[in-house]
């Protein structure tokens, strides 16, 4: 059933099972590809440029928003040639400090939204918080699915809301979080991602970064999995950003190599592939300026945020 | 057929010209790797020239280039490693406590592992399949055979509780290329823990771990003429079955050589086990996990260049999700990385001779004349060495040639069916029966597949595992006798 403007929305309890064993196994493949040399240094820069630079707590101050945003811009300008991040993750009312703040740098502004983390809220309240960050110039919405109605198999009641928020976005592109850590088995991870991508997801997402476990290797490939499903029945392209957990260099270049071998070089560009991470950037800097200088610099030679 | 290959070529190029994000080459160094020019007979703890002064050459498949010379040792050199065995049999080894052969085992595991990483580099250079496999399977696998049964040697009376347990004497063991020093773990560890002496010849094409093998054992201080190897043909082999003073053949190998084995020992009271050739079927039903499934497929065929006896070659997918499997089987080929075995990257490395990509490029053409739809990864390959495309041949028929007769090469034949019952039929209805794969998410369908399939081996949900711990073996025309686990020392004994 191909995409021509509609299609049929399939029975979501009938998604492919997945077997965590194989799932294992295959992952644990992945992570023995070797990368060296220029393939590393390409890796280390392309991964840079897919972080979404995050900062969301309650103690958020519109100046804590403003450094961040500087640093996604200028990551490390004692070395030229580097790129800036993907974007920036904040609360819908740091969305315009933020959006002023990146203005012209090609570095988009992503807000949570539908009461996050935990997503318990009316519906009315999470249109209404989405419309308010994407009326604050936010490019992309990050939503969290009702994990307790999932659970309780009410799939309909979580189609239905991701598709209202979709329509509420307008122009922003969507990433669904199924927080993962709270679904419990890959089997649920699957179809919360088919449920996720049928109603309109441009983007799925493993988790909050509030819940561990969050962007385990196995979810990451379970649902990049879902995406290379989805694009062979729809045609249409998903992207993904695992969330949370991502904090070295090594485990960012073998999630690049699972996209690579599941998906194909089509993802591998910020538009298809994000990484929710904070500490990860410097990480990638530290290594960057290994490969470029010989030295292993410490941590104190890069800037915090 | 050559139309009908035109559009992968196609994709090949498209989706290598796309932007995007590849591997540099990451090649395993051999420096490290000490090879002499010419490696003689190991007879009796020594290093003895073949009485012919004759060598022959061992080539890496990959390059075409020859490594070293080995030895082709003729009727008057296994006469001499016979005697040198049964000599250390009745005077050393027979009298050897058992927990002190246990300990020689040890040593001799201990010593491969610590040099592993040379192993794996041989194994790689010298059989074309890939470091990775090597590194991560052959050489782990070996150890653990030998580690697995040092542990067995002094607690026979446990495993055979009740019964007196006798050693045999001398075994001659008769190796394939396919996994070579893993066979000649599997062959010289229970041997050895039993109170055996061996005398073990590997394959013409890759003969170099086994005589690597040979230095370590030596380094372990093992009695002289306790382990013999040997290095030569067919004729080599054959000298040794044919020898008089030999108790025991083991052979893993063709059915065809396996045939002749059986008929040459007839009517003699040598003892034997034969591991032979397979033609197992992966069979996927229609609730199975696909994406693992898929996985499973392609571990099934194309691990170790399928080269493998019990490799999954006959697939039978249930028809309901047929065309969804295909297409999956053939995304996943796309990615495969073919090249240098000594690439960490490659997933699919040398044919291991001249000889075998004949063979199976005869069977590609058979393939195509008889009709069926072929399909093999759009890859380039190296301009030297011996390749084979990844490939599958869609619309086979149970009677077709491609079902029938093991080609020992990355080739899956693809059936469909729609029931159970269909399904187990056409699944045994083979000369072999060596292994099979069961992918379902019921558990009840597993119990009721595995008791009816008439396979050594059958994998639920898995395929080509392997454990030091597992027997494995044949029905039927795939051999007889058990190697591996507590059932593996029953071949090297006499039990009353």
């Amino acid at each position: 059933m191909k995409d021509k403007g509609g299609f049929e929305i399939p029975d979501f309890t009938k998604s492919p099972t997945i077997d965590k064993v194989g799932v294992e196994e295959r992952v644990a493949r992945f992570q023995t590809r070797s990368i060296k040399n220029e393939s590393k240094m390409q890796g280390l820069k392309l991964a840079l440029n897919m972080i979404d630079l995050t900062t969301l707590e309650g103690k958020d101050t519109p100046g804590k928003v403003r450094q961040m945003c500087y640093k996604a811009m200028h990551l490390h300008d004692m070395q030229s040639g580097l790129p800036t991040v993907a974007a920036v993750c904040v609360y819908p009312t740091m969305v315009r400090v933020a959006k002023n703040e990146v203005k012209g740098s090609g570095v988009k502004v992503a807000s949570v939204s539908t009461a996050f983390p935990s997503g318990q809220a009316p519906r009315d309240i999470k249109i209404r918080d989405t419309k308010f960050a994407v009326d604050e110039g936010a490019d992309e919405i990050d939503m969290v699915i009702s994990r307790g109605r999932f659970l309780s198999g009410d799939y309909n009641f979580v189609f239905d809301e991701i598709a209202t928020i979709k329509e509420a976005c307008g122009h922003a592109r969507l990433k669904v979080i199924l927080e993962t850590g709270e679904l419990a088995t890959l089997d649920n991870v699957r179809r919360a991602s088919d449920i996720a991508m049928h109603a309109g997801a441009d983007f799925i997402k493993t988790s909050t970064g509030k819940i561990q476990p969050a962007a385990t290797m196995q979810v990451t490939y379970t649902m990049l999995e879902a995406i290379r499903d989805f694009h062979l029945l729809t045609g249409r392209m998903v992207g993904m950003k695992p969330a949370g957990g991502i904090s070295n260099s090594k485990l960012a270049l073998h999630n690049l190599v699972m996209v690579k071998e599941t998906l194909g070089n089509d993802w591998l560009s910020n538009e298809w592939f994000r990484f929710g991470a904070s500490s990860l950037a410097n990480d990638l800097l530290m290594q960057i300026m290994k490969a470029e200088t010989g030295f292993y610099q410490s941590s104190d030679y890069f800037s915090i945020d | 057929m050559a139309k009908k290959q035109t559009p992968s070529k196609a994709t090949a190029k498209t989706s290598q010209a796309s932007k995007g994000w590849d591997y540099s080459p990451s090649l395993e160094s051999t420096s490290h790797v000490d090879l002499k020019k010419q490696y003689n007979l190991y007879i009796n703890g020594e290093w003895v020239k073949p009485s012919s002064n004759k060598y022959f050459k061992t080539i890496n498949p990959a390059t075409e280039e020859v490594l070293a010379e080995v030895a082709y040792a003729n009727d008057k050199d296994v006469d001499r490693a016979v005697k040198a065995a049964r000599k250390a049999y009745t005077e050393v080894w027979s009298k050897t406590s058992p927990s002190e052969r246990a300990k020689y085992i040890y040593r001799i595991a201990r010593l491969m592992q610590e040099r592993a990483r040379e192993f794996s580099v041989i194994e790689s250079l010298d059989a074309g399949k890939t470091i990775r496999e090597s590194r991560d399977v052959d050489v782990p696998l070996a150890c653990n055979h030998f580690f697995y049964y040092a542990g067995w040697a002094d607690k026979l009376e446990y495993a055979f509780p009740n019964r007196k347990i006798e050693s045999l004497g001398v075994a001659g063991q008769i190796i394939p290329w396919n996994f070579p020093l893993l066979m000649a773990a599997w062959k010289i560890a229970p041997a050895l823990a039993t109170g055996n002496c061996v005398v073990l010849k590997p394959a013409e094409t890759t003969p170099l771990t086994a005589l690597k093998l040979a230095e370590i054992i030596h380094d372990s201080g093992l009695p002289p003429g306790v382990v013999n190897i040997v290095t030569g043909y067919g004729d080599t082999g054959a000298a040794i079955v044919n020898h008089p003073d030999v108790d025991k053949i083991a052979f893993t190998g063709s059915t065809g050589v396996g045939k002749i084995i059986q008929k040459a020992i007839a009517g003699t009271n040598k003892k034997a086990t034969l591991e032979l050739g397979g033609k197992s079927a992966n069979i996927i039903m229609d609730d199975a996990p696909i994406d693992q499934a898929v996985e499973g497929i392609i571990n099934g065929i194309f691990f170790n260049q399928g080269h493998v006896c019990c490799a999954g070659s006959r697939l039978f997918v249930q028809e309901g999700i047929a065309d969804k499997v295909i297409e999956k089987l053939k995304h996943r080929m796309n990615s495969l990385i073919i090249g240098d075995p000594m690439d960490k990257n490659t997933d699919i490395g040398a044919i291991n001779s001249k000889e075998q990509l004949d063979v199976i490029n005869g069977y590609l053409k058979i393939g195509k004349a008889e009709g069926a739809e072929m399909y093999q990864s759009p890859c380039d390959l190296p301009r030297n060495g011996y390749y084979c495309r990844p490939t599958l041949f869609l619309n086979v028929a149970q009677s077709s040639r491609l079902v029938q007769e093991e080609i020992f090469g990355p080739v899956l034949a693809i059936q469909t069916f729609r029931t159970v019952d269909e399904v187990i039929q056409k699944a045994n209805n083979t000369p072999f029966g060596l292994a099979a794969g069961v992918w379902t998410d019921k558990g009840s369908r597993i119990f009721n597949l595995t008791t009816k399939l008439r396979a050594g081996v059958v994998w639920a949900n898995t395929y080509n595992k392997f454990d030091p711990a597992s027997p494995f073996g044949g029905y039927k025309e795939s051999g007889f006798g058990r190697e591996g686990g507590l059932h593996g020392l029953e071949g090297y004994l006499k039990l009353s």
